[in-house]
């Protein structure tokens, strides 16, 4: 993408700009609403339905990450932003919260079995 | 070449004299500061699961611990959390939307929306108060806590008989009456004793839900200076209104952990 660097950072824009602007919000508002009315019924009904734990816990999971990237990216604007900066603020934590995730949960369910071994 | 400096494109180039990044410091501080603060509900969260798979047959499930909802009886589990997800959801709306009536310099505009999110923002933190209130009294029937520390769950409110955490078994008759006998009754929750199950997922509900519910605190607080500072149009004269958006970019964030909290304490 094209940046104009010499640009202002403080952004302005016009009352046509404003209608679409709040078009986008409001539809994000929506998709929001959306997804946690999924998380919700199938948190209350799942067992009615017979679905498999596992199946619903990624779900689970995968629907909030859908609703983070809703969040960061347009309503915190970053999707918006230079790219270097934008692998600035995700990078590190990306990285690092999948290296903690991975490593204490192997470690806590390796000791859960040991328990049950002993 | 030499004594020739090449010309630098600034459209394209990053020439110095502004930020690299195209973001104004101040932005770029609360980013970094947002990104410090998420390491801190990663650790919680992912403690928290820790703990969780490691003491996986014990541990409460969230689904039978908050089901209540103000003025209505019986069990609704998820609603109230639910609702509350709604009312955080829709005050990062407002949020955003007193960013963008920002962008045109309409301080009514501005008004109206940052009003709505310190509304929605007490409100939120009002509910927190009420779930809160509800965990610590814990339910009418209470539980029974053995001597050995383990909670076991009353079968009915005839207390002589009951189930031990991960099985269904109801153990009763003389093998329960002696283990009623030398147990405790408990009710509720706090930091050292939880009717539900382990006293970890007490903690944990307090100490997360509790510094979550302190930065939607601090979010109100930091929205309130703001909104003054928009009615005394500090803002207008200042030719811009940055600063909504840097405390939006604080309100979005909390409302981010929210997410997070409500799928891996409620949900999962």
């Amino acid at each position: 993408m094209d940046f104009d660097r010499t640009a202002e950072y403080v952004q302005h824009h016009s009352e046509e700009e404003g209608v679409k602007q709040r078009k986008m919000i409001w539809r994000i508002f929506w998709v929001l609403l959306g997804i946690t009315t999924v998380e919700v019924t199938l948190g209350l009904f799942y067992k009615d339905w017979n679905l498999a734990w596992g199946f619903v816990k990624w779900t689970f999971i995968i629907l909030t990450i859908a609703k983070a990237y809703y969040i960061v990216a347009f309503y915190m604007h970053l999707k918006h932003e230079f790219k270097n900066f934008i692998y600035a603020v995700l990078v590190p934590y990306i990285v690092l919260a999948i290296y903690l995730i991975i490593m204490m949960l192997a470690e806590a369910i390796y000791i859960n079995d040991a328990d049950k071994l002993l | 070449m030499a004594g020739s400096a090449p010309t630098v494109d600034r459209k394209t180039l990053w020439g110095g004299g502004t930020s690299p990044f195209g973001v104004s410091y101040g932005k770029i501080m609360m980013w970094f500061f947002l990104i410090s603060d998420a390491f801190t509900f990663s650790g919680l969260l992912i403690s928290y699961g820790f703990m969780r798979h490691r003491f996986e047959s014990s541990w409460p499930v969230a689904e039978d611990v908050f089901t209540h909802f103000p003025f209505l009886h019986g069990d609704h589990p998820l609603l109230y959390v639910a609702l509350m997800t709604f009312i955080l959801i829709l005050s990062s709306v407002t949020m955003v939307l007193a960013v963008e009536a920002g962008h045109r310099m309409n301080r009514k505009g501005v008004i109206l929306w940052m009003a709505l999110t310190i509304v929605g923002g007490l409100i939120f933190v009002g509910s927190q108060c009420w779930e809160w209130m509800h965990f610590i009294h814990g339910t009418e029937l209470g539980a029974l806590q053995l001597a050995d520390g383990t909670i076991a769950q009353w079968v009915d409110s005839a207390k002589n008989a009951f189930t031990l955490p991960g099985s269904d078994e109801i153990i009763s008759g003389s093998d329960a009456a002696a283990l009623i006998a030398s147990g405790t009754e408990v009710y509720g929750a706090n930091l050292s004793v939880n009717e539900y199950g382990v006293p970890l997922f007490a903690d944990f509900f307090f100490f997360i839900t509790g510094f979550h519910g302190t930065h939607v605190f601090s979010g109100v607080v930091i929205n309130f200076i703001i909104f003054v500072n928009v009615l005394k149009g500090t803002y207008d004269k200042r030719g811009h209104y940055e600063m909504v958006e840097k405390v939006g970019l604080y309100w979005h964030f909390v409302d981010l952990v929210w997410v997070f909290v409500f799928t891996f304490f409620y949900l999962v």
